[in-house]
């Protein structure tokens, strides 16, 4: 399979990335040679092979669901690149 | 010679005495590092204030105790992607430039806990995605051995920090190789757990199933201590494995006689320099000459690893790095409206191998290629875990080269990903089995540093440390770096 450099803006978009027409260019060959190269993989005949998606043998990890204390707010908005009220600000989602 | 080179029993012992105070420690540190990191930059940051502020709170605490924390007074580096609360957690890149994070990483906790001191954060390649630190977003760090060389990656600073003798030791953290491959390039020790050995709470996520905190020091001793100080099960990581952690220490018996060694022969095969393979089949030589039982034996599907590690790791970065949105922190940069917002914040802050992976993994994942790419990478992964199984019935450790090469030039792979991710060839299938291993010097080859990689089963550390501590007690200690001319 290989990645078409209008793939490659799309999936940029997906990834909430914008790329000039140079990275673009640069990143479509970059990418189809990893691509190419992860091609091996298909040597693998894996039809009855588990996936592994975690290496430790662990099911679902949980806690009583109890009420403690929670993060304070000035300190949760102390990295805040802009705040209001105390809340996170961003610009408009809409025009 | 710097006194941060004596070994930890001596300075336990002189600060027991109070020959010697944390102060002193502390001032050694900030001295080499103003002597040498100029040269080096290893550091992003150098927290004098806070480390003297450290060292002077622990002076006054023992000026009426004889006890001593198990890195008592020890001058420490810590890779810049683990989170210090009030000290800038940048992860070398332009996005995180300004963040100070609210919360400390379990990791830092243990060690304050054991009494060591907070000297600074350490360089690396941005959110720990490369093997040379040339993709840090602010500066390169070079090799201790040879200043126009990588000192690996990621966890470079990490790594020279420790050789050039700025710091006692270091952390970094390991998804590929990051810790053993920076190891090896700068003529250190360094230690990858196995996965679930350490919390990796306040560990800024890169592939979440692959990451995993270590140790970088002079020695494999100090490397059971560190190991011994952050390691154990954590509430606040799910993932952190419930097991029992042993005394470490008491596993270093120099006795290694009987010992059942693997040689895998795909990490002896083509693609190794001719003079790393050298100096890993001396080294072999010399585990035998110990008493160890050395065979060779097969990984059948090594050659698969790079290419499963590549769709994994960038798959779950990805995802992980979805959240730099420049809304809760890091730098913004403004657009017309929020999804603009969200595009330059995220364009003008990652650098490019970050965005690479990001688009890689988001390929893999996308709708009509999860199968072919994602899954896929998932069932080989399988392949390679039972590969390491089907050893380990039998063996007690695997042995082999850290690196295919020694510390390649700076500039020399930065525009050809794929020769940059081939270096990690050795060091990756451990990941995706996720098993200890330590690379411990093994000799020179051209005047750089070679690294012995050894491989142990899931949770037993204790014998990867004792074979890597009886070797190098056989084993010519390397001599103190050149530093293009200064001291190290």
């Amino acid at each position: 399979m290989s990645i078409s450099k209008e793939q490659v803006q799309k999936v940029a978009m997906l990834g909430r990335l914008k790329l000039s027409e140079e990275e673009a260019e640069q990143y479509t060959t970059q990418l189809n040679d990893i691509l190419q190269f992860v091609e091996k993989l298909n040597e693998l005949d894996t039809e009855a092979v588990e996936p592994t998606s975690h290496v430790l043998p662990m099911q679902n990890v949980l806690r009583e669901d109890e009420v403690r204390p929670s993060l304070e707010r000035d300190k949760a908005l102390a990295n805040a690149p802009e705040q209001q009220d105390g809340m996170f600000r961003v610009p408009a989602v809409f025009e | 010679m710097s006194l941060l080179r004596d070994s930890l029993k001596e300075i336990h012992k002189r600060l027991s005495t109070r020959e010697l105070s944390a102060s002193d420690l502390v001032e050694e540190s900030l001295a080499q590092i103003a002597k040498v990191d100029g040269d080096v930059r290893a550091f992003l940051k150098v927290d004098e204030e806070g480390a003297r502020k450290q060292a002077a709170e622990l002076d006054k605490k023992w000026a009426n105790s004889s006890t001593r924390g198990l890195l008592g007074g020890l001058p420490a580096g810590l890779k810049d992607n683990l989170c210090t609360e009030g000290l800038t957690t940048t992860c070398a890149s332009q996005l995180l430039a300004n963040y100070n994070p609210i919360y400390n990483a379990t990791v830092v906790d243990k060690l304050a806990e054991a009494e060591s001191v907070t000297v600074g954060k350490l360089n690396m390649d941005e959110f720990a995605m490369g093997g040379s630190t040339e993709n840090s977003g602010f500066h390169p760090t070079y090799n201790p051995w040879d200043l126009s060389r990588v000192p690996g990656g990621s966890s470079g600073g990490s790594a020279a920090a420790v050789a050039a003798g700025e710091v006692y030791y270091a952390l970094g953290s390991d998804t590929g190789g990051s810790i053993r491959q920076p190891a090896a390039f700068c003529g250190v020790v360094g230690l990858k757990p196995t996965y679930g050995r350490v919390s990796r709470y306040g560990l800024v996520a890169f592939a979440s199933s692959l990451d995993q905190i270590g140790p970088l020091t002079k020695n494999v001793e100090d490397a059971a201590y560190v190991l011994q100080a952050i390691s154990g099960h954590d509430a606040k990581d799910s993932t952190s494995a419930q097991v029992d952690v042993p005394d470490f220490l008491s596993a270093l018996t120099g006795d290694i006689k009987g010992l059942k060694v693997a040689v895998p022969k795909e990490m002896m095969g083509e693609g190794i320099d001719a003079g790393v393979k050298e100096r890993v089949q001396a080294a072999i030589k010399k585990l035998e000459q110990m008493g160890a039982v050395v065979e060779e034996v097969s990984l059948p599907h090594s050659d698969y690893a790079v290419a499963a590690y590549y769709l994994i790791a960038p798959a779950e970065a990805s995802s992980n790095l979805a959240r730099y949105d420049g809304v809760r922190y890091g730098v913004r940069k403004q657009g017309q409206n929020l999804l603009d917002m969200y595009l330059e914040t995220r364009s003008q802050g990652f650098g490019s191998e970050v965005k690479r992976r990001i688009m890689l993994g988001t390929y893999a994942l996308s709708s009509g290629y999860y199968d072919a790419y994602y899954l896929k990478a998932q069932k080989v992964r399988t392949l390679i875990r039972q590969d390491f199984e089907r050893v380990f019935a039998d063996y007690d450790v695997i042995v082999g080269p850290t690196t295919p090469t020694t510390a390649f030039k700076i500039g020399e792979n930065i525009n050809d990903p794929l020769t940059m991710y081939m270096n990690d060839i050795l060091t990756i299938p451990v990941n995706l089995a996720g098993l200890p291993a330590i690379s411990v010097p093994c000799g020179l080859a051209e005047g750089l540093p070679v690294g012995l990689q050894i491989i142990g089963k899931a949770f037993d550390e204790a014998t990867v440390l004792r074979v890597a501590h009886a070797f190098e007690q056989e084993t010519e200690r390397l001599p103190v770096p050149p530093l293009g001319g200064k001291q190290a």
